[in-house]
């Protein structure tokens, strides 16, 4: 390895800190899959199911869990005549 | 049709996980869409070591028990757009991975992505057996030392008899990756030799990983090594292994060793 590189690179430390920090955090709230993003996802999923046949195709999730706040995307594609056919 | 490749080596902790990372990686850096699966149920770390801890959705265990759908499951990396992550479940028990599960799960994978990258769990078990089941190809991860060898020829006896190639009577396609070597314990000769680990395993070389920084700062920045950074010589070594495995002939430089010299002696040997 170069010097150059040796001398320059950012030391990774604490990034390995920082993620575990954050991972652990929502891990050990999370015992048996009950923390609140999980929560949310399978209930909207359900409230949405209640309404419209849900294609799983259809649905994208994607949760982003971070130190502060964490994100969570419901992405549904809702086809003109979905009330018609779940009522 | 896309090709499925275990990563497997009986013993833990010899860089099956890194490996995983590392391959899948660089096969897509070249274009391949791949998929990285990991088997390790209860103790994911694929995720973390591929950087995507915080973006698990569902896993394999969900998807297996119809509580989610397979692309509902597969996280696409955020550096490289063919590259994807089936994360295993931390929470469930392994016992939730049924044959018939896995056996569908790999199934729509091969139809979708050129390769279906499977990181075994240690040990010689369920996790394990069911990781290689479907394999048409596995990469025996063994460190240059006695137990590890040792677990590997085990595992070796598993992939001829517990797969569904072996059950079928065809020849599963084995090749050894030989990683944490460590130049400076070779040069004292306190390192079994890799002619010595070749001999007894008698399988072919994929290639040789050196014990290296480099290896440690990429999985603490999340990211395969062969992303962190490309030119480091893990990653070089990385890089000709997935050569070798698209069935290039290249000789194994032995790290620390002038190549052109071990270059004829290994090239031979280079599977
Ligand atoms: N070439 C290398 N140089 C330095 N460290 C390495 C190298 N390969 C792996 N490691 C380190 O060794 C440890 C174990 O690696 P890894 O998790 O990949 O092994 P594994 O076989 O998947 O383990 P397990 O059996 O627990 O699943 C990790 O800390 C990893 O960073
Ligand atoms: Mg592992």
């Amino acid at each position: 390895m170069s010097l150059f590189r040796l001398f320059f690179r950012a030391p990774s430390a604490p990034a390995a800190r920082e993620r575990l920090q954050v991972l652990l955090a929502h891990e050990r709230a999370s015992v048996g899959d009950s923390d609140l993003v999980t929560k949310l996802r399978d209930e909207i999923l359900r409230a949405i199911s209640k309404h419209m046949q849900v294609d799983d195709e259809k649905v994208s999730v994607r949760m982003e869990r971070g130190a502060q706040v964490s994100t969570l995307a419901v992405d549904i594609e809702i086809p003109f005549d979905a009330g018609k056919k779940a009522a | 049709m896309g090709k499925v490749i275990v990563v497997t080596s009986g013993k833990g902790g010899v860089g099956k996980t890194t490996s995983s990372a590392a391959l899948g990686a660089a096969l897509a850096q070249g274009g391949d869409k791949v998929v990285v699966v990991d088997f390790d149920v209860g103790l994911r770390n694929l995720d973390l070591v591929m950087g995507a801890e915080r973006r698990v959705v569902y896993d394999l265990v969900n998807v297996i028990q119809g509580e989610a759908k397979l692309t509902q499951a597969l996280i696409r990396d955020k550096r490289l757009e063919t590259l994807y992550l089936l994360p295993a479940s931390q929470t469930r028990d392994k016992d939730n991975l049924t044959a018939e599960g896995v056996a569908a799960v790999i199934g729509a994978l091969k139809s979708s992505f050129d390769w279906v990258i499977c990181d075994s769990p240690a040990g010689i078990e369920r996790g394990a057996t069911l990781a290689m089941r479907h394999a048409d190809v596995a990469i025996v991860v063994t460190n240059p030392e006695v137990s590890s060898v040792r677990d590997s020829d085990r595992i070796i006896g598993l992939l001829d008899s517990k797969t569904l190639k072996a059950e079928n009577g065809e020849r599963m396609e084995k090749h050894l990756l030989l990683t944490r070597y460590d130049p400076a314990r070779a040069e004292r000769g306190d390192m079994l030799k890799v002619d010595d680990v070749l001999e007894i395993l008698s399988i072919p070389l994929l290639g040789i990983i050196p014990e290296s920084m480099d290896v440690l700062r990429a999985s603490n920045l999340g990211s395969p090594v062969t992303l962190a950074d490309g030119r480091c010589p893990p990653s070089v070594a990385y890089f000709d292994a997935v050569r070798r495995l698209k069935g290039e002939t290249l000789p194994v430089a032995v790290p620390g060793e002038k190549r052109g010299f071990f270059g004829k002696i290994f090239g031979r040997k280079a599977a």
